[in-house]
């Protein structure tokens, strides 16, 4: 009797390998059906919709590549759009980077009270976007908001209309932006930590100056985390829809008109969803693009360990 | 001799001016950091200054920091002229929604990537953390249409139920790299006493993550509370709005239900907006860091 049943036939789920995979995709199931349900059919229901004309009220009709024609022949706004987020993203990325590592970098001299700056420091970036436009909206009120103020208590008699002209509307969503600069704190303060005090010795014993052990041993040993945060803004500079939605609306003129309002503007205010899809869709690649450029070009300047 | 001595005197006339250069270099830093802080911290300090002013008084030359009269008033005035209640109810319902998912599925999967073996687990996670780089508005037109047609829109049910199935890539990288981190010994003792893989997970694993799990929930609390543009969609009538797109409809309010909102009203609406996050912030900041230091510099 024992015998037949150590030799009886085992399914591979009945094995210990067999019964550990099964259980393995029973538990990332979760994860694989919402990948399919939410990523994989909603993207190529996606790019079908962006070759179609669809109201929403009646059926999607089939366009070919009209949506994509038009974006690249005769739609100004769509250029405009790409160059007000392309240049915000130029502008605010880099110095948005710098000003966080900066001052990390002033928070890791062995400073007194570094959880009470960190804190300090970080704060404005847990402001929700909501109240942070409300805010800035106040602040840069014309005339009399609290820049203005300052300026004309100061003697400027003409101050600038903040938000409210062409020209300055785009920068002063720049100081917004940078308002949040403190978000990467944490972030580089735990990697410079992490930077061997060796590698600060052997440089002090070879005569390094202060300025060459941080170009040459801080910049190098923290560049793999400066990517990381290199690569998450360019991606989220390129999403920035709250502060312009509520404080300018894309204006004055259009000079705020961001990527994504445009996007929302096309499906939810003028109900093209085929067009708009086809906006997301160029979003997508232009993103793809960045990050592959900004990964492929990364070996040059950044230092993995052990390789 | 005198060589030698005047060698002594060069040498400590150079230690004292090492050590008043490195005085000053000190007083310079924490000079920078005080300057650089006030300049962060002006804005807020503005936001709380301008929601207690009178309306007439909000816009003054110079600017005036400490209102006068202080309008406490302003706060129960703003209370009741916005749906504030209903709009709290709303914002919690979607927080504790989406977070249950998250802690149940994202910790699920996780578990299973980090210590379960099967056959193309490596090119999964691969796919899994590739799906972080597709932006949310690829996405967001089919899923918009698929609620449409479920008749899901103006319900809180199309940013819940996605959060479902895994809880979004961040976060089961994030419970991996955790459960990576956690001794494999004592699940193993466990299998061999009998417990079940799932057992495992809910017995050894999940106990000891209560600090990844408090960075998920916080993490998770900040992003619903700040979100803005999936309730802007989703969410039509005022009565199923969150806070932060209830605030926007009111600025507009040219209805008679509520009155559209003053400066110093809107101040008061956005200082308690931004309330939570801070004290969530300052009072669980050691899991909140941790939970970015996790996923930031060892990813």
């Amino acid at each position: 009797m024992t015998t037949q049943a150590t030799t009886q036939k085992r399914y591979w789920w009945q094995t210990l390998k067999g019964r550990e995979a099964l259980a393995g995709y029973i538990g990332i199931s979760p994860w694989l059906l919402g990948f399919l349900l939410w990523g994989v059919g909603p993207m190529l229901l996606s790019a079908y919709y962006s070759l179609t004309e669809y109201n929403i009220l009646s059926p999607p009709q089939f366009r070919g590549l009209d949506n994509y024609i038009k974006m690249a022949t005769r739609d100004k706004l769509l250029l405009q759009s790409l160059r007000v987020t392309a240049i915000y993203a130029l502008v605010t990325v880099p110095l948005g980077v710098m000003v966080g590592y900066g001052l990390a970098l002033l928070l890791n001299q062995k400073t007194k009270g570094l959880s009470f700056w960190r804190t300090g420091f970080y704060l404005p970036a847990v402001v929700p976007g909501v109240a942070t436009a409300y805010l800035f909206a106040y602040v840069f009120a014309h005339q009399y908001g609290l820049a203005d103020s300052i300026l004309q208590t100061i003697g400027v008699s003409q101050p600038p209309n903040w938000f409210g002209s062409t020209k300055w509307a785009l920068p002063t969503l720049m100081i917004l932006s940078l308002w949040g600069a403190g978000g990467g704190l944490i972030l580089y303060l735990a990697s410079l930590q992490g930077v061997p005090t060796a590698l600060y010795d052997a440089a002090k014993v070879d005569g390094a100056s202060a300025w060459q052990q941080l170009w040459n041993v801080t910049l190098p040993m923290t560049s793999p985390v400066i990517l990381f945060t290199l690569i998450m803004g360019i991606i989220n500079s390129f999403q920035v829809f709250t502060s312009a939605f509520i404080i300018t609306d894309g204006g004055p003129v259009n000079s705020t008109l961001f990527y994504v309002l445009y996007l929302y503007r096309k499906g939810w205010q003028q109900l093209e969803m085929g067009y708009a899809a086809g906006l997301a869709w160029i979003l997508f690649i232009i993103i793809l693009a960045l990050t592959i450029l900004v990964l492929r070009t990364s070996s040059r300047y950044v230092y993995y360990e052990g390789e | 001799m005198t060589n030698h001595a005047a060698d002594k005197r060069g040498w400590i006339a150079g230690q004292q001016s090492s050590i008043t250069n490195r005085l000053l270099w000190r007083g310079l830093l924490y000079l920078l950091l005080t300057l650089g802080l006030a300049l962060f911290l002006l804005p807020m300090v503005w936001l709380v200054s301008g929601s207690l002013k009178p309306d007439g008084q909000v816009f003054t030359i110079p600017p005036t920091f400490i209102p006068r009269p202080i309008v406490w008033s302003n706060y129960p005035q703003a209370l009741n002229k916005f749906p504030f209640w209903v709009s709290l109810k709303n914002t919690m319902t979607i927080v504790i929604g989406v977070l249950l998912g998250r802690v149940l599925t994202a910790s699920l999967v996780a578990y299973s990537f980090a210590r379960l073996r099967f056959p193309g687990r490596s090119v999964l996670f691969v796919i899994v953390l590739s799906t972080m780089m597709i932006p949310y508005h690829v996405v967001l037109i089919p899923q918009y249409l698929i609620f449409r047609n479920l008749n899901w829109l103006n319900t809180a049910l199309p940013i819940i139920v996605p959060n479902w199935f895994g809880g979004g890539a961040f976060f089961i990288f994030m419970m991996r790299q955790f459960f990576m981190s956690l001794n494999q010994e004592i699940d193993e003792a466990a299998r061999i006493d009998g417990c079940g893989f799932f057992s495992v997970f809910w017995r050894v694993i999940l106990p000891q993550s209560l600090p990844a799990l408090g960075a998920l929930s916080i993490f998770t609390f900040m992003g619903e509370w700040n979100d803005f543009f999936a309730p802007l969609i989703y969410l039509n009538t005022e009565d199923k709005m969150t806070l932060a797109v209830a605030i926007r409809t009111w600025q507009f309010d040219t209805n008679t239900t509520y009155q559209a909102a003053t400066w110093p009203e809107l101040m008061v609406m956005s200082t308690i907006l931004t309330i939570p996050p801070v004290l969530v912030f300052f009072f669980l900041q050691r899991y909140f860091i941790q939970g970015v230091v996790v996923t930031g510099v060892k990813g």
